[in-house]
Protein backbone atom coordinates (compact mmCIF):
# COMPACT_ATOMS: atom_id res chain seq x y z
CA UNK A 1 0.00 0.00 0.00
CA UNK A 2 2.82 2.70 1.04
CA UNK A 3 4.37 2.91 -2.31
CA UNK A 4 4.86 6.78 -2.36
CA UNK A 5 8.38 7.31 -0.39
CA UNK A 6 9.56 9.90 -2.62
CA UNK A 7 9.71 13.29 -0.48
CA UNK A 8 12.37 15.69 -1.92
CA UNK A 9 12.23 17.29 -5.33
CA UNK A 10 12.39 15.08 -8.49
CA UNK A 11 14.21 15.57 -11.57
CA UNK A 12 12.11 16.95 -14.63
CA UNK A 13 9.68 19.32 -12.13
CA UNK A 14 12.27 21.82 -12.66
CA UNK A 15 13.95 22.48 -16.02
CA UNK A 16 17.85 21.76 -16.39
CA UNK A 17 19.36 25.04 -17.25
CA UNK A 18 17.40 26.20 -13.81
CA UNK A 19 18.82 23.10 -11.72
CA UNK A 20 22.14 23.51 -13.12
CA UNK A 21 21.96 27.25 -11.85
CA UNK A 22 20.86 26.05 -8.46
CA UNK A 23 23.77 23.19 -7.99
CA UNK A 24 25.71 26.33 -8.39
CA UNK A 25 24.26 27.80 -5.68
CA UNK A 26 24.27 24.82 -3.40
CA UNK A 27 27.73 24.46 -4.19
CA UNK A 28 28.80 27.63 -2.93
CA UNK A 29 26.41 28.39 -0.62
CA UNK A 30 27.72 25.00 1.49
CA UNK A 31 31.53 26.01 0.33
CA UNK A 32 31.01 28.92 2.35
CA UNK A 33 29.51 26.82 5.22
CA UNK A 34 32.23 24.37 5.47
CA UNK A 35 34.44 27.32 5.62
CA UNK A 36 32.95 28.65 8.68
CA UNK A 37 32.15 25.18 9.99
CA UNK A 38 35.83 24.80 10.51
CA UNK A 39 35.82 27.13 13.25
CA UNK A 40 33.33 25.41 14.90
CA UNK A 41 34.19 22.07 14.43
CA UNK A 42 36.58 20.79 17.53
CA UNK A 43 36.68 17.08 18.70
CA UNK A 44 33.87 17.08 20.66
CA UNK A 45 31.31 18.85 18.08
CA UNK A 46 32.45 16.66 15.36
CA UNK A 47 30.79 13.53 16.41
CA UNK A 48 28.13 14.89 18.09
CA UNK A 49 27.48 17.16 14.29
CA UNK A 50 27.88 13.35 12.94
CA UNK A 51 24.96 11.99 15.07
CA UNK A 52 22.22 14.89 14.71
CA UNK A 53 22.61 14.18 10.45
CA UNK A 54 21.92 10.60 11.01
CA UNK A 55 19.17 11.74 13.84
CA UNK A 56 17.96 13.73 10.63
CA UNK A 57 17.79 11.08 8.68
CA UNK A 58 15.68 8.80 10.80
CA UNK A 59 13.66 11.08 11.09
CA UNK A 60 13.23 12.29 7.97
CA UNK A 61 11.72 8.71 7.21
CA UNK A 62 8.62 9.14 9.76
CA UNK A 63 5.92 11.08 7.85
CA UNK A 64 3.35 11.99 10.04
CA UNK A 65 -0.47 13.05 8.81
CA UNK A 66 -1.06 16.47 8.46
CA UNK A 67 -4.56 16.71 6.71
CA UNK A 68 -6.34 13.25 5.44
CA UNK A 69 -4.16 12.05 1.96
CA UNK A 70 -1.42 14.84 3.33
CA UNK A 71 1.42 13.80 5.29
CA UNK A 72 4.94 15.43 5.94
CA UNK A 73 8.91 15.06 7.79
CA UNK A 74 11.27 17.06 9.70
CA UNK A 75 13.44 18.71 7.58
CA UNK A 76 15.49 19.05 10.65
CA UNK A 77 17.19 22.76 9.33
CA UNK A 78 16.22 24.25 13.09
CA UNK A 79 17.22 20.85 15.25
CA UNK A 80 20.89 21.18 13.59
CA UNK A 81 21.00 24.66 14.20
CA UNK A 82 20.27 24.77 17.95
CA UNK A 83 22.16 21.11 18.65
CA UNK A 84 25.65 22.25 16.12
CA UNK A 85 24.93 25.95 15.38
CA UNK A 86 23.57 27.30 11.58
CA UNK A 87 27.11 26.59 9.75
CA UNK A 88 27.57 22.87 10.69
CA UNK A 89 24.02 22.46 10.68
CA UNK A 90 23.22 23.01 7.02
CA UNK A 91 25.91 20.55 6.75
CA UNK A 92 24.48 17.87 8.49
CA UNK A 93 21.21 18.73 6.81
CA UNK A 94 23.02 18.59 3.40
CA UNK A 95 24.51 15.33 3.87
CA UNK A 96 21.21 13.97 4.71
CA UNK A 97 20.13 15.07 1.55
CA UNK A 98 23.26 13.95 -0.32
CA UNK A 99 22.82 10.08 0.96
CA UNK A 100 18.82 9.92 0.20
CA UNK A 101 19.76 10.99 -3.32
CA UNK A 102 22.69 8.84 -3.68
CA UNK A 103 21.58 5.80 -2.07
CA UNK A 104 17.79 5.91 -1.73
CA UNK A 105 16.95 7.32 -5.54
CA UNK A 106 15.40 10.04 -3.44
CA UNK A 107 15.16 13.55 -4.25
CA UNK A 108 16.50 13.71 -8.31
CA UNK A 109 20.06 13.52 -8.75
CA UNK A 110 19.35 16.65 -11.30
CA UNK A 111 17.75 18.33 -8.72
CA UNK A 112 20.02 17.93 -5.83
CA UNK A 113 21.01 21.41 -5.97
CA UNK A 114 17.18 22.72 -5.83
CA UNK A 115 16.88 20.60 -2.46
CA UNK A 116 20.18 21.25 -1.01
CA UNK A 117 19.35 25.18 -1.46
CA UNK A 118 15.82 24.59 -0.01
CA UNK A 119 16.05 22.53 3.23
CA UNK A 120 19.87 22.97 4.28
CA UNK A 121 20.42 26.38 2.96
CA UNK A 122 17.27 28.72 3.00
CA UNK A 123 15.30 26.67 5.59
CA UNK A 124 18.49 26.29 7.85
CA UNK A 125 19.07 30.13 7.49
CA UNK A 126 15.80 30.75 8.53
CA UNK A 127 15.51 28.72 11.46
CA UNK A 128 18.82 30.37 12.04
CA UNK A 129 17.71 34.23 12.47
CA UNK A 130 14.60 33.38 14.59
CA UNK A 131 16.59 30.79 16.87
CA UNK A 132 18.96 33.72 17.58
CA UNK A 133 16.74 36.26 18.25
CA UNK A 134 14.03 34.04 20.56
CA UNK A 135 16.95 33.18 22.41
CA UNK A 136 18.02 36.28 23.72
CA UNK A 137 14.39 36.98 24.16
CA UNK A 138 12.44 34.19 25.64
CA UNK A 139 13.31 32.93 29.30
CA UNK A 140 16.32 30.90 29.78
CA UNK A 141 13.97 27.49 30.53
CA UNK A 142 13.40 24.13 28.64
CA UNK A 143 10.03 25.91 28.23
CA UNK A 144 11.65 29.08 26.37
CA UNK A 145 14.02 26.91 24.43
CA UNK A 146 11.14 24.48 23.21
CA UNK A 147 8.78 27.81 21.91
CA UNK A 148 12.31 28.59 20.32
CA UNK A 149 13.00 25.01 18.81
CA UNK A 150 8.53 25.32 17.62
CA UNK A 151 8.85 29.04 16.03
CA UNK A 152 11.66 28.54 14.34
CA UNK A 153 10.69 25.51 12.75
CA UNK A 154 7.64 26.48 11.40
CA UNK A 155 9.28 29.69 9.92
CA UNK A 156 11.85 27.83 8.71
CA UNK A 157 9.25 24.84 6.89
CA UNK A 158 7.43 27.72 5.11
CA UNK A 159 10.43 29.94 3.97
CA UNK A 160 12.42 26.54 2.45
CA UNK A 161 8.78 25.75 1.04
CA UNK A 162 8.69 29.26 -0.50
CA UNK A 163 12.19 28.69 -2.13
CA UNK A 164 10.75 25.80 -4.05
CA UNK A 165 7.95 28.48 -5.60
CA UNK A 166 11.04 31.00 -6.65
CA UNK A 167 12.42 27.91 -8.17
CA UNK A 168 9.13 26.91 -9.93
CA UNK A 169 8.62 30.18 -11.08
CA UNK A 170 11.97 30.14 -13.03
CA UNK A 171 12.20 26.85 -14.35
CA UNK A 172 8.56 25.00 -13.45
CA UNK A 173 8.12 22.38 -16.59
CA UNK A 174 4.17 23.01 -16.80
CA UNK A 175 2.42 26.32 -17.22
CA UNK A 176 0.58 26.44 -13.52
CA UNK A 177 -0.58 29.44 -11.34
CA UNK A 178 2.22 30.55 -9.17
CA UNK A 179 -0.09 32.05 -6.93
CA UNK A 180 -1.69 28.67 -6.34
CA UNK A 181 1.46 26.75 -5.39
CA UNK A 182 2.35 29.78 -3.26
CA UNK A 183 -0.27 29.31 -1.37
CA UNK A 184 -1.10 25.46 -1.65
CA UNK A 185 3.09 24.97 -0.48
CA UNK A 186 2.61 27.49 2.46
CA UNK A 187 -0.45 26.42 4.06
CA UNK A 188 0.32 22.89 3.65
CA UNK A 189 4.16 23.68 5.51
CA UNK A 190 2.74 25.90 8.60
CA UNK A 191 1.32 22.29 9.32
CA UNK A 192 4.26 20.75 8.60
CA UNK A 193 5.95 23.16 10.65
CA UNK A 194 4.02 22.55 13.32
CA UNK A 195 5.09 18.70 13.42
CA UNK A 196 8.13 19.71 12.45
CA UNK A 197 8.50 22.13 15.76
CA UNK A 198 7.30 19.49 18.39
CA UNK A 199 9.40 16.92 16.77
CA UNK A 200 12.58 19.39 17.08
CA UNK A 201 11.49 20.61 20.63
CA UNK A 202 11.00 17.24 22.48
CA UNK A 203 14.68 16.83 21.02
CA UNK A 204 16.41 19.43 21.87
CA UNK A 205 14.78 19.91 25.34
CA UNK A 206 15.84 15.96 25.87
CA UNK A 207 19.34 16.96 25.02
CA UNK A 208 19.45 20.35 27.23
CA UNK A 209 18.01 18.59 30.28
CA UNK A 210 20.54 15.69 29.64
CA UNK A 211 23.61 17.25 28.12
CA UNK A 212 23.13 20.94 28.36
CA UNK A 213 27.10 21.24 27.60
CA UNK A 214 26.39 19.53 24.12
CA UNK A 215 23.59 22.29 22.96
CA UNK A 216 25.24 24.78 20.66
CA UNK A 217 22.43 27.66 20.73
CA UNK A 218 22.69 27.58 25.03
CA UNK A 219 26.83 27.73 24.00
CA UNK A 220 26.77 30.27 21.62
CA UNK A 221 24.10 32.41 21.43
CA UNK A 222 23.34 33.20 25.24
CA UNK A 223 26.91 33.84 25.88
CA UNK A 224 27.47 35.89 23.18
CA UNK A 225 24.25 38.01 23.91
CA UNK A 226 25.49 38.44 28.10
CA UNK A 227 28.68 39.61 26.55
CA UNK A 228 27.05 42.44 24.82
CA UNK A 229 25.25 43.52 28.01
CA UNK A 230 28.09 43.19 30.10
CA UNK B 1 30.14 11.83 24.88
CA UNK B 2 30.86 8.43 24.16
CA UNK B 3 27.39 7.23 25.79
CA UNK B 4 25.75 9.85 24.64
CA UNK B 5 26.69 9.66 21.04
CA UNK B 6 25.31 5.33 21.91
CA UNK B 7 22.29 6.48 23.41
CA UNK B 8 21.46 8.94 19.94
CA UNK B 9 22.28 6.50 17.95
CA UNK B 10 20.36 3.74 19.04
CA UNK B 11 17.19 6.08 19.37
CA UNK B 12 17.95 6.91 15.74
CA UNK B 13 18.05 2.94 15.48
CA UNK B 14 14.72 2.82 16.58
CA UNK B 15 12.96 5.04 14.89
CA UNK B 16 14.51 4.30 11.32
CA UNK B 17 14.59 0.94 11.99
CA UNK B 18 11.12 0.17 13.85
CA UNK B 19 8.86 2.87 13.58
CA UNK B 20 9.32 4.06 10.06
CA UNK B 21 6.95 0.89 9.20
CA UNK B 22 4.26 3.14 10.64
CA UNK B 23 4.74 6.40 8.81
CA UNK B 24 2.17 8.03 6.96
CA UNK B 25 2.06 6.39 3.41
CA UNK B 26 0.11 9.71 1.88
CA UNK B 27 2.15 12.36 -0.35
CA UNK B 28 4.20 14.69 1.58
CA UNK B 29 3.08 18.40 1.27
CA UNK B 30 5.46 18.98 -1.66
CA UNK B 31 4.21 15.82 -3.53
CA UNK B 32 0.47 16.87 -2.74
CA UNK B 33 1.18 20.51 -4.32
CA UNK B 34 2.68 19.01 -7.37
CA UNK B 35 -0.38 16.45 -8.13
CA UNK B 36 -3.22 19.18 -7.69
CA UNK B 37 -4.98 19.46 -10.94
CA UNK B 38 -3.87 15.83 -12.14
CA UNK B 39 -5.94 13.08 -11.87
CA UNK B 40 -4.53 9.32 -11.18
CA UNK B 41 -5.56 6.12 -11.73
CA UNK B 42 -5.15 2.79 -9.66
CA UNK B 43 -1.09 2.61 -10.95
CA UNK B 44 -0.43 6.27 -9.73
CA UNK B 45 -0.11 7.33 -13.44
CA UNK B 46 -1.54 10.47 -14.55
CA UNK B 47 -4.63 10.47 -16.23
CA UNK B 48 -5.79 13.72 -16.81
CA UNK B 49 -5.49 17.48 -15.57
CA UNK B 50 -2.20 19.25 -14.96
CA UNK B 51 -0.11 18.98 -12.41
CA UNK B 52 3.70 19.68 -11.54
CA UNK B 53 4.44 16.32 -12.19
CA UNK B 54 3.77 15.95 -15.59
CA UNK B 55 7.40 16.03 -16.73
CA UNK B 56 8.74 14.48 -13.71
CA UNK B 57 11.55 12.35 -15.10
CA UNK B 58 12.92 8.97 -13.21
CA UNK B 59 15.80 8.85 -10.92
CA UNK B 60 18.80 8.08 -12.34
CA UNK B 61 19.91 5.79 -9.69
CA UNK B 62 16.17 4.45 -9.50
CA UNK B 63 17.70 1.10 -9.67
CA UNK B 64 20.31 1.15 -6.66
CA UNK B 65 19.70 -1.82 -4.26
CA UNK B 66 18.59 0.72 -1.28
CA UNK B 67 16.20 2.76 -3.84
CA UNK B 68 13.01 4.37 -2.04
CA UNK B 69 13.70 3.37 1.25
CA UNK B 70 13.68 -1.22 0.83
CA UNK B 71 16.26 -3.28 0.27
CA UNK B 72 15.80 -5.18 -3.31
CA UNK B 73 15.07 -8.87 -2.81
CA UNK B 74 13.80 -8.86 0.85
CA UNK B 75 9.91 -8.80 -0.12
CA UNK B 76 9.19 -8.42 3.79
CA UNK B 77 7.64 -4.93 4.23
CA UNK B 78 8.71 -4.11 7.47
CA UNK B 79 12.17 -5.82 7.34
CA UNK B 80 13.22 -4.27 4.13
CA UNK B 81 12.03 -0.63 5.44
CA UNK B 82 13.41 -1.40 8.71
CA UNK B 83 17.06 -2.34 7.61
CA UNK B 84 17.50 0.23 5.05
CA UNK B 85 16.72 2.67 7.55
CA UNK B 86 19.39 0.92 10.10
CA UNK B 87 21.74 1.48 6.82
CA UNK B 88 20.82 4.47 6.27
CA UNK B 89 21.65 6.13 9.76
CA UNK B 90 25.00 3.91 9.90
CA UNK B 91 25.47 5.56 6.68
CA UNK B 92 24.69 8.97 7.61
CA UNK B 93 27.10 8.69 10.46
CA UNK B 94 29.73 7.64 9.12
CA UNK B 95 29.96 10.11 6.23
CA UNK B 96 28.64 12.78 8.21
CA UNK B 97 30.86 11.91 11.34
CA UNK B 98 33.97 11.19 9.02
CA UNK B 99 33.66 14.62 7.30
CA UNK B 100 33.12 16.97 10.46
CA UNK B 101 36.05 14.41 11.72
CA UNK B 102 38.31 15.74 8.92
CA UNK B 103 37.59 19.22 8.86
CA UNK B 104 37.54 19.65 12.64
CA UNK B 105 39.78 22.33 14.25
CA UNK B 106 42.72 21.10 15.21
CA UNK B 107 45.00 21.64 18.02
CA UNK B 108 48.95 22.06 17.08
CA UNK B 109 51.63 21.81 18.77
CA UNK B 110 52.52 25.42 19.53
CA UNK B 111 48.97 25.38 21.03
CA UNK B 112 47.83 27.95 18.34
CA UNK B 113 43.68 26.70 17.21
Amino acid sequence: MDTTVAMHIANGIINGPVSLLFIAIAVAGLAVCVWRAKTDLDDRLAPMAGLVAAFIFAVQMLNFQVLPGVSGHLLGGTLAVILVGPWVGALCVATVLLVQCLVFADGGLTAIGLNVTNMALIGTAAAYLLVALLLRVLPRTPGGLGATALIASIVGVVVASQGFVVEYALGGTTELSLGGIAATMAGVHVLIGIGEGLIAATTVVTVAKVRPDLVYALRAFRTRSMGVKA
Amino acid sequence: MKRFLIGGLLVALLLAGVVSSFASGSPDGLDYAAREGCTFNADDEITGGSCMLQREQDHQLGDSPLADYGIKGIDNEYLSTGLSGVAGVLLTFAIGGGLFWLIRRRPTVDGKA
